[in-house]
């Protein structure tokens, strides 16, 4: 094992399944420019040139139908979003065709194994239109997998799994993550769909999260302990199929559960978390759920409203002392330094 | 406005087709004629609890487009779907039965009139979504270009589609990859019931739009079976030889209400007149294709009766044979979720 970037984790993971699987391309805007993504496709790029890795026209939606054309007979397409945001054009085709496909169809029509990629952004001014995260959206429906990988690990490991499964996926990358270092095993390596990962054990309270903020989490975590707080976290990684299990287990054993989502609270993933533990685990619960999500408007751009929007590591420290009804602790602001200057 | 024919009924009699096609043509035509009006005429009994909308009337296109077709390449179409899938050879019985619910249903109960699939013809899928067939038969040809497979894809889509941007964006992408694919447009005239006029620029040509992607683009009287036929056999021979995409744009004419089982002046709908319907009627595609066999003495009226009466034995054997068959059980709800 040695430890590579979450970029290079991602790429290797395509790689390597290409490598498996001839069926595999990946086509979106810039795929195959020097930039690759920000290094996530440059490999992949050289390796297998432009008969499977190739540019293509703004058109979100047409972009993702003709993807699920091909797949349809037999292929297994990547598309790539450079942010989540322009995949809201794409939605007729991910949430009326490809989540239905399979279904809709009575299986007769066979299954359109479809992964499509979309990074979120967050910081330098990005703003309300490129730092958004549709985890909430897309797992509504059934049908899609919805997976966001926080670790490198996960990162090639949802990636090579996605590539195999049988129905469509989409993974949320987070753009501040690109740049994480973590051990990731040299070979193929295949991240469970479905199957939260419990990053930390503790005893004190659960704290579930999703993407970037499972970052936050682990390094709050580490704060708390210093505290003489043990907080088991949990990266949920699968949005859907969710792992109800993994959560109902943990707070059985802590009996607090704090969630923290990339995202806004209403209809949203740390929501829906919450409802789940207060309809299946609510005996467990020693005191309200508390849920950690971004402020409830539009991504700011100016420095002080954007510092004021996103939730941090202090943010998830501080919110699971008060649970636990601890105000005086030494803990002041434990929020590394936020280095991310582009590329966008 | 109205909408008036542009073509004359006689314009494919220069054209000559072996017996036995043109024979395999019009048998195809009075089949699906007669599956649509049967079922139109159940549909009333209100056992088929499935959003319909037929195309009587628009069935010369399924037909001579299909007939050009391999088995092998494949078809994706939209919501007034039934003639192509069984243009395209899907199951009788599969059709039927999905329009009753039933187990025995091409998409097994779960799609209804508006999701029909027969992939082992070539069927891939129905869609309502205007402009998503056209997307997924683009893909389908990149897969075959990738692979350097002699198939083609297919779409079927109204003139209505042409108010979708998708469609601009696929028809973009097909050019500059030079895909396989055939563009099929049923100018109908209406979308629901708005007519083309307010939705498009005055004098508006399809054609001429489609051919400023570098497409090759061709009006065709979709109400004759021979006309279309001719046309995609053409355009297929053009789309094998690795020319790229091609369109065709076939004026046709839809008898019945957008959705249901019904005349449009029946219920008092007034977006366009009975005369107009009924003008259009006088242009039937099956009544101008037995002419034409009797004319060139390919078959006689007894033949033609004779197809017409196994045609009836057919249908009516399957609508029994769907009736009788198996609803789905509840608790296979979940299946083919994932």
């Amino acid at each position: 094992m040695r430890k590579i970037k979450y970029s290079q984790a991602l790429s290797e993971g395509i790689v390597q399944s290409m490598e498996q699987d001839p069926s595999i391309f990946m086509t979106g805007i810039a795929v195959d420019y020097p930039s690759g993504i920000f290094g996530s496709t440059t490999e992949a790029t050289r390796r297998f040139g432009p008969k499977r890795v190739f540019d293509a026209p703004a058109m979100e939606n047409a972009l993702t139908g003709i993807a699920i054309g091909a797949a349809a007979v037999g292929k297994r397409p990547i598309i790539v979003h450079p942010r989540n945001d322009f995949m809201f054009l794409a939605f007729d085709m991910i949430i009326n065709l490809a989540a239905k496909w399979k279904y809709m169809y009575g299986g007769n029509a066979g299954s359109v194994p479809i992964v499509v990629r979309a990074v979120i952004g967050k910081g330098w001014g990005q703003g309300a239109s490129h730092s958004q995260s549709l985890q909430s959206v897309l797992a509504h429906f059934p049908g899609l997998n919805v997976v966001m990988p926080a670790f490198p690990a996960d990162a090639k490991g949802l990636m090579m799994s996605a590539l195999k499964h049988s129905s469509p996926v989409i993974i949320l990358e987070h753009r501040t993550l690109y740049d994480t270092e973590g051990d990731v095993p040299d070979g193929p390596t295949f991240t469970p769909i479905g199957k939260a990962a419990m990053v930390r054990e503790g005893k004190a309270l659960t704290i579930v999260a999703t993407s970037f903020m499972s970052y936050e989490a682990l390094h709050a975590a580490d704060e708390l302990a210093r505290e003489g707080i043990e907080a088991e976290v949990i990266d949920l990684r699968s949005i859907r199929p969710l792992d109800e299990e993994t959560i109902l287990q943990s707070v059985k054993k802590t009996g607090h559960l704090l969630v923290v989502d990339t995202s806004w609270e209403l209809c949203g993933v740390s929501s829906e978390i919450a409802a789940l533990v207060a309809e299946k685990g609510f005996s467990s619960l020693k005191g309200p759920v508390r849920r950690i999500a971004l402020a409830d408007c539009p991504a700011p751009v100016s420095v002080p409203l954007e510092k004021a929007f996103y939730p941090t590591a202090t943010t998830i420290a501080m919110a699971a002392m008060s649970m636990l009804g601890k105000y005086s602790g030494h803990l002041g602001s434990i929020d590394r330094e936020d280095t991310f200057k582009g590329p966008y | 406005m109205g909408a008036k024919p542009t073509f004359k009924e006689d314009s494919t009699s220069a054209i000559s087709l072996p017996a036995e096609t043109e024979i395999g043509l019009y048998r195809q035509l009075i089949r699906v004629r007669h599956v649509e009006e049967t079922l139109a005429g159940l549909y009333k009994e209100k056992e088929m609890r499935t959003p319909t909308h037929f195309g009587v009337g628009q069935e010369a296109v399924a037909v001579g487009m299909c007939a050009a077709l391999r088995k092998d390449d494949v078809v994706y179409t939209h919501h007034r779907s039934h003639t192509h899938y069984l243009a395209k050879g899907g199951s009788l019985l599969g059709l039927v039965a999905e329009l009753y619910g039933r187990e025995a249903g091409c998409s097994r109960g779960r799609g209804g009139s508006v999701h029909l699939t027969d992939r082992s013809v070539g069927m891939m899928g129905s869609s309502p979504i205007l402009g998503e067939g056209v997307a997924l038969a683009v893909g389908s040809a990149l897969a075959f270009h990738m692979d350097s497979v002699p198939r083609l894809a297919t779409t079927f889509f109204g003139e209505g589609t042409f108010d979708e941007g998708i469609v601009y964006e696929c028809l973009n992408y097909a050019s500059i990859k030079n895909l396989p694919v055939l563009f099929v447009c049923e100018n109908n005239f209406y979308a629901t019931e708005s007519p083309m006029e307010v939705r498009q620029a005055a004098g508006t040509q399809l054609c001429e739009r489609v051919a400023s992607f570098k497409i090759r683009a061709e009006r065709i009287d979709g109400n004759d079976v021979v006309a279309v036929f001719d046309a995609a056999t053409r355009a297929v021979e053009h789309i094998g030889g690795g020319n790229g995409p091609y369109f065709l744009e076939c004026e046709t004419y839809r008898w019945l209400e957008h959705v249901g089982p019904m005349f449009d002046h029946e219920l008092g709908r007034s977006y366009r007149t009975k005369e107009e319907v009924e003008a259009w009627m006088a242009r039937d595609p099956v009544r101008h294709g037995a002419a034409r066999l009797l004319a060139r003495k390919i078959a006689t009226q007894a033949q033609l009766d004779q197809w017409m009466a196994e045609t009836r034995a057919e249908m009516a054997k399957v609508v029994a044979q769907a009736k009788a068959s198996p609803w789905p059980d509840a608790s296979t709800l979940f299946e083919n979720v994932y």
